[in-house]
This record gives structure tokens, sequence and C-alpha cells, in this order.
């Protein structure tokens, strides 16, 4: 048996939580004042998951990078997984804000989306 | 070239403002020295933003491209590359506010201005960081540019000085990108930062040193280590102290107004704010000046920068079809125990209006107090990196009210 202490960050009253896990199972959630607070812990506990945030670089845009984000959280223990194949992609300018650049990246159930607008380079035509 | 307002700075304190006052009728420019509009928010990649004012969490970038719309749909007249350099006060309706350009020096008039221009980070040597000068020393914003605008990575090895959301956002930001964050060390006995970004320590198993100081880089070129001091309880060194290896250091050690455009035209200041002193339009010392953001207090939440900029331009508004405020008897704001600051410093009575303050620590079961006005508030927790914010309502006399917390 396993105790797991945690702030809970739902909301600014951060409770101190207890979670009581056996095996795979939670055997008692103390400390909370919410249902919410009491779900997010059981969560954090047994399947924690972030909201993963990066750069990508741009080929032939007016800025070398776009920021992007998961838009949806991911299981924790991806993330590094999923940093290291984002650095090996390139976008082509232009970047349109709320773009998805990946869908389902590592057969994950997220897309990365563009988080701003990146205008291409105006080239110049030749005759 | 008259304008009714003239505001000064384009991150969200700024863009607010500006839409706002457009909206209410008045012939609004807008003036940021970068060439982007924004502020700080384009390099905050994060996200973290707007979740009181939007209901949404949003990245940075995210929200600074609401806010842009919402001043491109607006009339607002916009110039980038404007670097203000002086505000004069030609009389109480009149200011001209000089700035620099490609196009080089100009200058606009205006009857109001909101001084909207951010704040900016504190250096290593005001923390008290002696040593070598040498290159892989970074203030948190200089190095989140590099990485969120640029794409280039400052360092591999990195020790960050402050445990506030700023340098926790930039612990992760390292960690995600393959860094190692070899420490987090904080000076105060308690970490800075909400209890959301503590966990990213806990994620990214970063080390973090409490009541402890970097008081030395040392290295030849580069940092090569940095010495870490455990402090007392006044914050003094005892022991030799250790050393750490890395090859950055991050300082991430506080936000300072930046308000030396004001001050130079007369403004006065508050001490315990580092900004201006205001009254509940967020009108400075100087008639028609109005301040917001974080060049009026620092702001933790972009939410309330925001809140401030539409709040200033209300107080143009206001000032400039009244041709200036009536004077009227202000009611003084004072500071009771535990109250680091609060703002506004004045206020009319007259209006609701919202009152910012900070803790100097933290308190548990607090009690928040106007006692003049018989206002009585429980609060669980009080930090000094959270601000408390009270609306106030109208109706309040008096010569002064007090805030108090225990
Ligand atoms: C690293 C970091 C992370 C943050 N994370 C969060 C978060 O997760 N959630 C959240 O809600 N808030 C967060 N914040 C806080 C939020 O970003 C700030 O409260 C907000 O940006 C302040 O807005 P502002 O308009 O006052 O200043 P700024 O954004 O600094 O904008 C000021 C602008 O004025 C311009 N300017 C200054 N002087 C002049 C001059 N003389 N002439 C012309 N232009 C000038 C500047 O260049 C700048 O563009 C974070 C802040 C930082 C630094």
């Amino acid at each position: 048996m396993t105790v797991y202490k945690l702030t809970c960050v739902i909301c600014p009253l951060s409770c101190s939580v207890e979670v009581e896990v056996e095996g795979n199972r939670v055997k008692d959630v103390r400390g909370f004042s919410c249902p919410r607070g009491k779900e997010w812990a059981v969560e954090e506990v047994l399947s924690p998951k972030r909201v993963v945030m990066t750069v990508i670089r741009v080929r032939a845009g007016k800025e070398p990078v776009v920021s992007v984000k998961t838009d949806s959280p991911i299981p924790k223990e991806r993330i590094r997984e999923l940093m290291s194949y984002l650095a090996t992609l390139e976008v082509e300018a232009p970047v349109f804000i709320g773009q998805v650049v990946v869908e389902h990246p590592l057969g994950l159930e997220t897309k990365v989306v563009a988080t701003r607008s990146v205008e291409a380079v105006e080239t110049r035509e030749h005759a | 070239m008259m304008y009714d307002v003239v505001v000064v700075g384009g991150g969200p304190a700024g863009l607010a403002s500006a839409s706002e006052s457009s909206k209410l009728g008045l012939r609004t420019l807008l003036l940021d020295e970068n060439p982007r509009l924004g502020g700080i928010l384009p390099q905050c990649i994060h996200p973290g933003f707007g979740l009181h004012c939007l209901g949404e969490d949003l990245t940075g970038p995210e929200f600074a491209h609401r806010l842009i719309e919402e001043v491109r749909g607006s009339g607002v007249e916009v110039r980038t590359q404007a670097h203000v350099t002086s505000l004069a006060m030609r009389s109480d309706l009149v200011k001209e506010v000089t700035y620099a350009s490609p196009q080089g020096t100009e200058a606009v008039q205006a009857k109001a201005v909101i001084y909207a221009a951010g704040a900016r980070e504190r250096h290593r040597f005001e923390v008290g960081i002696a040593g070598d000068r040498v290159a892989g020393i970074y203030t948190a914003g200089e190095a989140q540019a590099m990485m969120d605008l640029y794409g280039v990575m400052p360092g591999r090895r990195v020790v960050i000085v402050g445990s506030g959301d700023v340098g926790l956002i930039m612990a992760r930001r390292f960690a995600l990108e393959g860094a190692e964050v070899v420490g987090v060390v904080e000076m105060l006995p308690y970490p800075g930062g909400l209890a959301r970004n503590l966990m990213i320590l806990r994620d990214f198993d970063i080390p973090l040193y409490l009541s402890h100081k970097v008081t030395e880089v040392r290295g030849r070129g580069r940092v090569e280590r940095v010495k870490v001091v455990r402090v007392n309880e006044e914050l003094r060194e005892t022991g030799e102290g250790f050393w750490i290896d890395c090859d950055t250091l991050l300082i991430s050690a506080g936000l300072v107004p930046r308000v030396k455009i004001l001050r130079r035209a007369g403004a006065i200041m508050d001490p315990a704010t580092g900004g201006p002193v205001v009254n509940d339009r967020l009108e400075t010392t100087l008639p028609g000046v109005f301040a917001a953001g974080n060049s009026l207090i620092i702001n933790d939440l972009v939410d309330y920068a925001v809140e401030q900029g539409r709040t200033a331009a209300k107080g143009a508004e206001e000032f400039v079809r009244g041709n200036g405020i009536p004077t009227r008897r202000w009611i003084r704001v004072r500071r009771g125990g535990y109250v680091r600051f609060v703002v506004p410093h004045m206020l009319g009575g007259d209006r609701d209006f919202w009152l910012y303050a900070r803790v100097s620590r933290p308190v548990e079961d607090a009690l928040v107090e106007v006692p003049e006005i018989g206002l009585r508030r429980k609060v669980p927790v009080l930090k000094p990196s959270e601000m408390l914010r009270l609306r106030i309502k109208s109706g309040v006399e008096g010569g002064r009210v007090t805030l108090v917390i225990r």
C-alpha cells in the first residue's frame, strides 16, 4: 500500500490531499474539499496527464519558429518521446494560429496545434 | 496631431486600454517599441492565460492574438517600432509624447495618456551575485525569448535563481527541451510559485534549495560553476556553501515596474509597489495620466493587467469628456498589518472599484478587513505571490480607509 501526498491545483485553496493506493486500486482519498479535487487527485496518481508546449522550426517564414501545444493533456510518461519527435519536424510558412501541425503524433489521442501565426517571407518572382 | 488618448506600451494592459478607449469613442493612438504587439505574451508559450477573464486556458501568444484582434477591429491607430522617450505636461489638458521611430524623432499631443510600459527583470547584480563576468548568465525573460521566439537553446546544465512562477515555468521549458535543470535556488524558506507550477519540480525531478542563495559565479569565458550558500531567517549567509557545476545561470528574481518616463515627468511613486501613486481611476498624480498593468503593480495574472487597462480607459474617458476629472476630496487608503502594498492609494468614494493588495508574508486563516466600511472576509491562505483582489462598493465616506490583514 502506498500513500501519495499531493497539493491540489484545481483552485487557490491548495488542499493537501492524500491518496491511498493498493496495486492499481484507490483505497481512500482524504483532505479534499470538493468533488473536482477528489477526481483530480485520483487521476494525478493513477494516470497523470499534461499539456505539452514547445516550438517547431518554420521553413521560409518571417520568424524562425512557431509555438505549438497539444490540444489536450497527454500521459506524463509519453512527454519525452513526443518532445523528441517534435524536435525533428519542420513546417512550411505560412502557419496560422489554430492550424493542426500534426494529428495524433505517435498515435496519441491529441493534436499538435500552432498557437501563433507565422507569415511567409515574400519571395521575388523571377521573370 | 491631437489625440484624446495616447497609450504607451502594447502589452495586454496597453492593448486592452486602447481598444476600450476607442470603443468609448475616444481618438486613440497606441505606441510600442517592438515590431510586434503583445508585450511579454508572444514569448510565454505555456498555457495559463485568461483563466479568470475568459474562462479559457490559453497560451500567451493565443491570448495576445485575441487582444490584438480586438484592437484591429476598434479603430485604434497603432504605431510599432515607436520607442517613447519622454512625456511632458504642456498643461493639465495637453500632454506631449515624444518617441523615436525608424522615421526619426516624432511627437504627438494628447489630452490623456495611459502608461502601460510593463516591467523589467531584476538582474544578477541587484540580487548580489558576485564573480566573473562570463557568458551564460541570463534573466528568465531573455532565455525565454531566445528559446520561444528564436528557437535557440541558451544552455544545457542550468541553475535557476528564484522559485516564483516565472522561474518554475522556465525550469519546465528547459527540462522539456532536454536540458538538465540542476537546481532551483530560493532565498526564502517557502517556494514562491503557484501550486500548479510547483508540480513542475516533481514532474522533472528538479531539486529545490529553500533558504539558499547563489552568491558567486565562476568560469573562463562561460559559466562553469556557481556557489550556493544557506541563509538564515534574516537572509544572512551561514557557512561555507557548496559549488554546483553548470553552464547556465538563470536569474528569475522578480520584476520591477518600468517607470522612468513617468518619474521624469513628475509623477509621485510608491516605494512599496515601485509604481506610481494612483486614485481609483488609476490616474497618477499627473492629471490625465493613467497607469495600468505591470508598470502600476506587478501582476502575476494577465487578467488583472487587462482589467486595469480597461479601468484606466474609463478614467481617461471621464477626464477627456469632463475636461479634467473634477476636483474632489480623495479618501486615503492606508496599509494595516501584513499588507505589503495596496492600490489604489486614493479613492473618490463615488464608484465601485477593485482594490489590489499583497501580503508581506504567508498568512493562514487570514481575516481581511476594511473596518471603516464594515468589510470583513475570511480567506484560507494568503501568499505574497498571489495578489488579493477585493471589490469595494461606492458610497465610501470619511477621510481614510484602512486595509487590515490578520
Ligand atoms: C515568464 C512569464 C510568465 C507568465 N505567466 C503567466 C501565466 O501563466 N498566466 C498569467 O495570467 N500571467 C502570466 N504572466 C504575467 C503576465 O504576462 C503579465 O502580467 C502581463 O504581461 C503584464 O502586461 P503589461 O501590458 O503590463 O506589460 P508587458 O506585457 O510587459 O508589455 C509592455 C509593453 O510596453 C512596451 N514598452 C515599454 N516601454 C516602452 C516605451 N518607452 N516605448 C514604447 N513601448 C514601450 C514593451 O516593449 C512591451 O511591449 C507571466 C509573465 C512572465 C514574465
